[in-house]
């Protein structure tokens, strides 16, 4: 577990939030802290209902804790979001069919008032480092899935955010071809040294990509475990075969057992509601 | 915060009750909220722009209230009061008359709306039937469609003089043109209904050796019917429109077409009655309307809201 | 161009044969000539009446014009006005969508009384009240339809509620309320011959359709219907090839997918 000195990217203090369900009150998440630093790649993972999309949506701001204080890039969160310090990237690819690629890629910067040339610079850079050069005038419903998460990923980065928050983007997409980009996300990554907080189901993804694992337990969302992955970089295919890889990964699954206490379906439906403001995703 | 709007309270049956109470009574309240505010407006508008109140052939007779504005659009001519529309309703139409306006309009609306609904079914019927047959022919859908299509762009209802001349002036005329308003938005809704299921849906009945008629009846029929309420809500109100329009032009008589003939030709020397007869009209629509859109929640309950 | 004509090939097939079997069965049968016109009566019709025929349906056009336009801009403004605010668009929607189950045709005579019988006016106004509430609605639909999802997007943005509607609802209402102007065009052409059943200038298709009708001159009668289902089907078009030209983005553009 490799902390530097430097001020925390993410500095989570003494955070709960409750959510109302059926008029009762549930609590999602009890007590979390955590700070997560520079360059670091911390994964987010536990059972459905465990408020981990919860607390990287309090990250950005896209709710308010009940209790407790988050800052982001030492400032409050609300001011980061102002701020446009971060990126986000959800499970869908949330992009607009009425633009290209490289529109899409732009709307941020179009957003924060970027001129037109550098629009362009700066998104076809992107469009580039995800490797979808070829797509830029292309629709997003020409584009596959996985094609469609890497314009995404490029749409996030293009502002040039210290933080990048990902919430389970590689969900919906096959196994082979979720390998594939946990591969080039780890390639970007290392390439723009963003800060990244990543949400997963997946315990594989989670050790093959992260420099620490936060595992949470669901009924009341809380930190139970927090594993430092001390595998070599830069890791490629080859990684997935160490025996470190496979220690790593049974040490997380057993961490993720010893948390799962009772579950109810009310805790289940309270995080899901909380987590899920947006509906699932139908193509 | 946001989520709220999705949890509701109770039981499933009981959410779906409450949701469906809470459906009519929010909507009827905004209704008469509006109309509230029209009636409010309508009089206010008088009040500042009409003519002087209690005025006889344009002389004023000691006006109480003499209205700042003149604007002569807002006479009690072109818009009479609220109140006197609404008494039109409890007196007879003329001195010979020995029933209210009211009871007559009633009487007319029961004409007209028979029309129209014996047309609504025909016209469901062959909508739906057309769709069906296109929906498994390609070539009679490539063939027909366009004119389907066509036959919609084009004021169809146009046609209703010479229908009426042909087939005589009483209800069957009205049906027939209410069933050629009725069939255009089923056949359609029914051709994109009948092939929404999910291909692997239909895969799934083939991998049960389900012949067309099953897969129709099982599959195609169910997925389609939100799509044919969506179309049905549109032809209640486009069979009224055609029943008056067919009543109208030509005459028939016993229906609010003709009420409205009538009334209009009165509209100087009495408004309120025209405005009555269209208010009657308006009624017509919304009540069917209503009736289709209640036959969809009855038949659709507990499935998810379409869409669209 | 030979695929798209093999792929009419069906429907000219029906209509061609279509029009001879009416003319040989109208013949044939010996039907009244009055009653169904043969096609080849209508086409002499059609150029015997031309020079009337062109200066009925020019100021039919312009009323369908003038009242689609009325009802556009006042379908847009309310909608713009209320879909921003939840409480009023509450109140307004169940309004609006019983309002358009009204037979707004019925209002005709009183519009004619209104603003004259044979003013074009009154019948705009009427072409205007049948596209107000579709536009007004679909509008809406449209602009209260950007995804949850995206608007999040939005929010991690802190992008302004102006941006969002540029960037996000108005793209998004697009289909909607093309959809909307295309039930319009339709309605607009239709609305203005109906309205004229009610009264109005005789140099009007609809007066003409039914003046000619009431003297039994079914050609006539026929050849300004043929000259109204033109002109709606011209209009209808037109709105789909802006369509085309606004939204190559959509759907329903989509060759392939």
């Amino acid at each position: 577990m490799t902390r530097s000195d430097s001020a925390p990217v993410v500095d989570i203090r003494g955070i709960y939030k409750e959510f109302e369900v059926d008029g009762s009150r549930t609590l999602a998440l009890d007590g979390i802290d955590l700070a997560i630093s520079p360059g670091e790649f911390v994964s987010l993972i536990g059972p459905s209902g465990c408020g981990k999309s919860t607390l990287l949506r309090l990250i950005g701001d896209l709710t308010g804790p009940t209790r407790g204080s988050i800052e982001v890039n030492g400032k409050p969160a609300r001011q980061a979001r102002s701020d446009r310090d971060y990126g986000m990237v959800f499970q869908a690819p949330v992009l607009f069919d009425w633009r290209t690629i490289e529109a899409n890629v732009q709307l941020p910067l179009e957003i924060v008032g970027v001129g037109t040339d550098e629009r362009r610079r700066r998104a076809s850079e992107m469009i580039d480092l995800v490797e979808l050069s070829e797509f830029g005038r292309h629709h997003p419903w020409q584009l596959s899935g996985g094609m469609q998460q890497r314009a995404a990923i490029a749409r996030a980065l293009v502002i040039q955010p210290k933080l990048l928050l990902m919430d389970e983007p590689f969900g919906a997409l096959d196994e082979m071809t979720r390998e594939r980009m946990n591969s080039e996300l780890l390639r970007i990554w290392e390439r723009t040294g963003t800060t990244v907080v990543f949400v997963t189901h997946s315990i594989p993804e989670a050790v093959f990509l992260s420099s620490r694992v936060v595992v949470m337990s669901a009924r009341p969302g809380r930190l139970t475990h927090v594993i430092g992955i001390d595998l070599p970089r830069p890791r490629d295919e080859s990684t997935r075969e160490l025996d470190r890889y496979y220690e790593l990964v049974t040490e997380v699954r057993e961490a993720l057992k010893a948390g799962r206490g009772p579950v109810t379906e009310e805790s289940e439906m309270a995080a899901e509601f909380g987590a899920r403001v947006s509906p699932e995703h139908t193509p | 915060m946001t989520s709220a709007g999705r949890a509701d309270s109770g039981s499933p049956r009981r959410r779906q009750a409450g949701s469906l109470l809470r459906g009519l009574v929010g909507p009827a309240l905004a209704f008469v909220g509006i109309l509230a505010v029209i009636a409010i407006v309508w009089e206010t508008a008088k009040l500042i722009g009409g003519v002087p109140w209690r005025e006889v052939a344009g002389v004023p007779i000691d006006p109480p209230w003499n209205p700042p504005l003149r604007i002569g659009l807002f006479n009690d001519v072109n818009l009479p009061h609220v109140w006197e529309i609404v008494g039109a309703f409890f007196q007879p139409p003329s001195r010979r008359s020995e029933f209210t306006l009211g009871a007559l309009l009633i009487d007319a609306a029961i004409f007209t709306w028979r029309g129209a609904a014996i047309g609504f079914v025909i016209g469901a019927v062959v909508g739906l039937l057309l769709a069906i047959v296109f929906v498994h022919s390609r070539l009679l859908e490539r063939a027909l469609v366009p004119y389907v299509i066509a036959s919609q762009t084009v004021p169809i209802i146009a046609l209703a003089p010479m229908v009426v001349l042909w087939i005589g002036r009483d209800w069957p005329s009205v049906a027939l043109i209410s069933a050629y308003l009725t069939f255009f938005p089923v056949t359609i809704a029914g051709i994109r209904g009948l092939a929404s299921p999910d291909p692997r849906a239909l895969e799934l009945m083939r991998s049960y050796a389900a012949g067309r008629w099953t897969i129709l009846r099982k599959v195609r029929l169910p997925a389609a019917l939100p799509y044919l309420f969506t179309a049905l809500k549109i032809s209640a109100t486009a069979s009224v429109v055609g029943a008056i329009v067919a009543e109208a032009p030509t005459g028939i008589p016993g229906g609010l077409g003709r009420a409205i003939i009538t009334f209009n030709q009165q509209y100087a020397s009495g408004p309120q009655k025209l405005w009555a007869t269209v208010i009657a009209c308006a009624a017509v629509g919304i009540l069917f309307f209503l009736l289709v859109r209640a036959a969809e929640l009855l038949t659709l309950r507990g499935r998810q809201q379409p869409a669209t | 161009m030979m695929r798209r004509l093999g792929y009419y090939a069906p429907a000219i097939a029906v209509f061609v044969g279509g029009l001879v079997a009416w003319e040989l069965l109208v013949r044939g049968l010996e039907i009244e000539r009055f009653l169904l016109p043969p096609p080849s009566d209508i086409a002499g019709a059609l150029v015997g009446e031309w020079p009337v025929l062109v200066e009925a349906g020019t100021n039919t056009l312009i009323e369908a014009l003038g009242g689609f336009a009325i009802g556009l801009v006042a379908g847009l403004v309310v909608a713009f006005a209320t879909a921003r605010f939840a409480l009023a668009r509450g109140a307004l929607m169940p309004f609006a969508i019983a309002a358009n189950a009204i037979p707004i045709i019925a209002f005709a005579p009183i519009m004619n009384n209104w603003f004259g019988v044979t003013s074009p006016v009154s019948k705009m106004m009427i072409v205007a009240m049948l596209v107000f509430f579709p536009v007004m609605i679909n509008t809406v639909r449209g602009l209260t339809s950007a995804s949850p999802a995206t608007l999040e997007l939005m929010r991690s943005y802190a992008a302004s509620e102006i941006t969002v509607l540029r960037k996000v609802r108005i793209p998004a209402a697009l289909p909607y309320f093309f959809t909307a102007i295309r039930v319009g065009a339709t309605l607009s052409l239709i609305g203005a011959v109906v309205g004229e059943y009610f009264g109005g200038s005789s140099r009007a298709l609809g007066r003409f359709i039914v003046e000619n009708a009431s003297f039994l001159r079914f050609a006539e009668a026929w050849a300004a219907i043929i000259i109204a289902a033109s002109l709606g089907i011209g209009f209808y078009l037109i709105i789909i090839g802006l369509e085309r030209v606004v939204m190559p983005w959509h759907e329903s553009m989509r060759e392939r997918t």
